[in-house]
């Protein structure tokens, strides 16, 4: 089959099932988007780049396959680099094609020319630029293993103009591998499994942190297994918040800065954390040097540069987490191991019920936490919740339990404002038949509100629920918490009246003053056919509580008194 | 040899990028090397990158495992300093006007067994070869002469015995 450069990107496209492509067309992509015209892939025009990548990103993350995004060449791609650092960071499987002036001006600073591939080296897995047409069948199909495989995350395909329009003999048969890359089974190794058995039967109070991999990986069933035959309380990372449902018995909370004070406790309390799928970031961990200081770790994790990257550990697994869960619990049947009730359990439901009421607020005005638990009332277990970052993710992560791995989609890593609605989107594209409710602050919204025209055009019904406290309200916490209330340039003063916004834009908007016009208009959204913004006024005094001061150990806790 | 010295040897794909794939890497994570050198092998299509650094032991394992995250790398490992060869070359200019000085110098570098490769009325230009140790020392006496300019080109290493050939 003889066909052009841009007619073997889309071929390539389909062959990895690619159902649709999140972007911006511009000059050096031209070719390709003749090309896609003719296709059955569906084109989703942003409204920004970045946009495209997060919503190539939320995509991603709920259907568990890559989420493809487009940008032109030079402004159309150095826009797409917030959205790629976020993946990278998340670990999440995102191909960025963007086209790129013809060869023979690379190099020269032609017009709309930008080197993005050094640009992104450094926040990508892979990034390359093709140089000729011939290369595309196996670019592409190297990009999409690399982005999806072994610790996941994004890939940048730069390519051309003219090479769009070379021709090409299209074979999608393997011809080139990379011979450094090799696909790890994911098997752990027999070794670490013994010695980690060896752990679990003498531990006493055994504690299991689900990170992101957990998800990554779907080992949700085989954690919940796991942790029910060892009898392991189970905390998350805020990338693990889905990990198993958050009305287990066994699960306790989120630990870290804003982590829950009785999943700290438990932290501190035990004598084997076994960390699954997560890199002990430093919102999760606290003071290193305190981390865990009681404890023997095991950690499971696919890439074995996060073992010994920052907490030092007692035994390394590196493997898929479904793989070492599975082969844990068998092994330890197999030894007939069995715990029932222990004293370790009494303890951590003594914990969870003396905090549990600590957590109503009291108070004037709306306050968050509830605005939340009444949100969780009336979805459905399976719907999907995005955010913003800032005060708005922390209440969210504290306050509003999941139950479904791929339901709690947030920029963890990176922290990027501005990722709850263009994520909400692609996360609506990928479970169309699923609620999608993107829980925002007011700062971070107005940072990608342009893309509510994307969600309008295309008819994809996402809420948007605003907690307005008229202020870049988390960092104004830590203003008020370690500058003594010196606020500097934390009031948004103006913004706009987001209801108009709305509808402005073809979508629908709402204001509510109270808990029961909240409830009303929550039960309204349900079948909403268009996208929805509700706007909650709170107080910007509102505080993200507990929390644990930065560099601080978990211990070492800020808490209402 | 300082004790904390690491000579790590990467066989990666000869293709674009790939050194600056790896230098962006060494940055991002505030590695520190020493010296970076690149190079053909007896294979086509595969070079060799050797990095010395300093450090203790997880730094240097935390830049392998990183490395190795970088799909052009095919190979890497630590060479150790006693089972391994190791060389660097530098050439030197130096200071030398009169003949007593000239007469030293070229004293210190047969004792060196290095090699003059250039001279003129005020100055020698020495090649010199070996291990960092030998050189280093070699540019201490050196600079008791006056070194007008110098360059090195940091170190490559191989294996030693029949280890490391590339399959
Ligand atoms: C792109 C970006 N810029 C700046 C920050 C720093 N930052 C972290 S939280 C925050 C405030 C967020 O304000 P808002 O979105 O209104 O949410 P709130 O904290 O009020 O809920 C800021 C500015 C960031 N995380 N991302």
């Amino acid at each position: 089959m003889r066909i052009s450069g841009a007619r073997a990107i889309v071929e390539a496209l389909r062959r990895e099932k690619v159902e649709v492509i999140f972007g911006i067309p511009g000059g050096a992509t031209i070719p390709f988007y003749d090309a896609l015209l003719d296709s059955d892939i569906r084109h989703i025009l942003a409204r920004h780049e970045q946009c495209a990548a997060h919503m190539a990103d939320g995509y991603a993350r709920v259907k568990g396959a890559p989420g493809v995004c487009s940008a032109t060449s030079g402004p159309g791609a150095t826009n797409l680099v917030t959205g790629l650092a976020t993946a990278y960071m998340d670990s999440s499987p995102v191909i960025a094609i963007t086209g790129q002036v013809p060869r023979n001006m690379v190099g020269k600073d032609a017009f709309q020319e930008a080197d993005i591939v050094g640009i992104v080296t450094p926040i990508t897995k892979y990034a390359f630029q093709i140089e000729s047409a011939s290369q595309i069948p196996d670019a592409i199909r190297l990009a999409f293993m690399i982005a999806s495989t072994n610790r996941k995350g994004p890939v940048l395909i730069d390519i051309p103009k003219d090479v769009q329009l070379e021709d090409v003999d299209f074979d999608y048969s393997e011809r080139i591998k990379l011979k450094g890359y090799i696909i790890r089974t994911g098997d752990p190794h027999p070794y670490s499994i013994k010695r980690a058995i060896g752990l679990i039967m003498s531990s006493e109070r055994p504690i299991i942190i689900a990170g992101g991999g957990v998800i990554a990986s779907n080992a949700s069933e085989e954690l919940i297994k796991f942790a029910e035959l060892i009898m392991a309380p189970i905390v998350t990372t805020l990338m693990g918040k889905g990990a198993v449902p958050e009305d287990h018995p066994l699960y306790l909370g989120m630990i870290g800065m804003h982590g829950r004070i009785e999943s700290n406790k438990a932290i501190e309390e035990a004598d084997l954390i076994i960390a699954i799928g997560t890199r002990f970031g430093d919102r999760t961990t606290g003071k290193l040097d305190e981390f865990g200081k009681n404890a023997k770790i095991i950690h499971i994790d696919i890439d074995p540069a996060e073992i010994g990257k920052n907490v030092k550990v007692d035994i390394p697994i590196v493997a898929d987490a479904k793989k070492a869960l599975s082969t844990l619990y068998s092994k330890l049947l197999e030894f007939g191991f069995s715990k029932k009730d222990s004293e370790w359990i009494s303890r951590i439901n003594y914990l969870k019920e003396s905090y549990a009421l600590n957590y109503e607020e009291k108070g004037e005005g709306l306050k968050p936490s509830k605005i939340l638990k009444i949100l969780r009332n009336i979805l459905p277990r399976n719907a999907i919740i995005t955010t913003g970052v800032g005060q708005n993710q922390m209440w969210t992560a504290i306050h509003f339990k999941i139950f479904e791995p791929r339901t709690f989609i947030t920029s963890g890593g990176l922290g990027a404002m501005g990722f709850g609605l263009p994520a909400a989107i692609g996360a609506k594209v990928a479970a169309p038949d699923r609620p999608v409710y993107n829980i925002d602050g007011d700062g971070s919204f107005l940072m990608t509100e342009q893309d509510l025209a994307t969600a309008v055009s295309e008819k994809i019904p996402i809420v948007s629920i605003i907690l307005k406290n008229r202020a870049l309200g988390m960092v104004r916490q830590w203003q008020c918490l370690f500058c003594n209330k010196r606020y500097a340039y934390t009031d948004l003063g103006n913004i706009p009246d987001f209801v108009k916004l709305a509808e402005a834009y073809g979508a629908e908007g709402i204001r509510i003053e109270s808990y029961e016009e909240f409830e009303v208009v929550v039960r309204r959204s349900l079948s909403t056919e268009m996208p929805l913004v509700i706007e909650v006024p709170i107080s910007p005094d509102e505080k993200v509580l507990p929390m644990v001061p930065p560099g601080k150990s978990l211990k070492e806790v800020i808490w209402y008194g | 040899m300082v004790e904390n010295f690491h000579i790590i040897s990467a066989l990666v794909e000869d293709r674009p990028g790939v050194l600056f794939r790896v230098t962006s890497l060494i940055r991002r994570r505030n590695f520190n090397i020493d010296t970076i050198t690149v190079g053909s092998t007896e294979k086509e299509g595969v070079s060799r990158i050797t990095l010395t650094m300093r450090g203790d032991e997880s730094i240097v394992e935390q830049l392998v495992k990183q490395l190795s995250k970088i799909p052009d790398v095919i190979k890497i490992s630590e060479l150790k300093p006693t089972e391994s060869v190791y060389r660097e070359m530098a050439i030197i200019k130096v200071l030398a006007q009169d003949s007593v000085r000239r007469s030293d110098i070229l004293n210190y570098v047969n004792i060196f067994r290095g090699k003059i490769i250039d001279a003129s009325k005020d100055s020698l230009t020495i090649e010199i070869v070996g291990n960092p140790n030998k050189i280093n020392a070699f540019i201490e006496i050196m600079k008791g002469f006056g070194i007008i300019e110098m360059a090195k080109t940091g170190i490559v290493a191989l294996q030693r015995g029949l280890k490391g050939k590339i399959e």
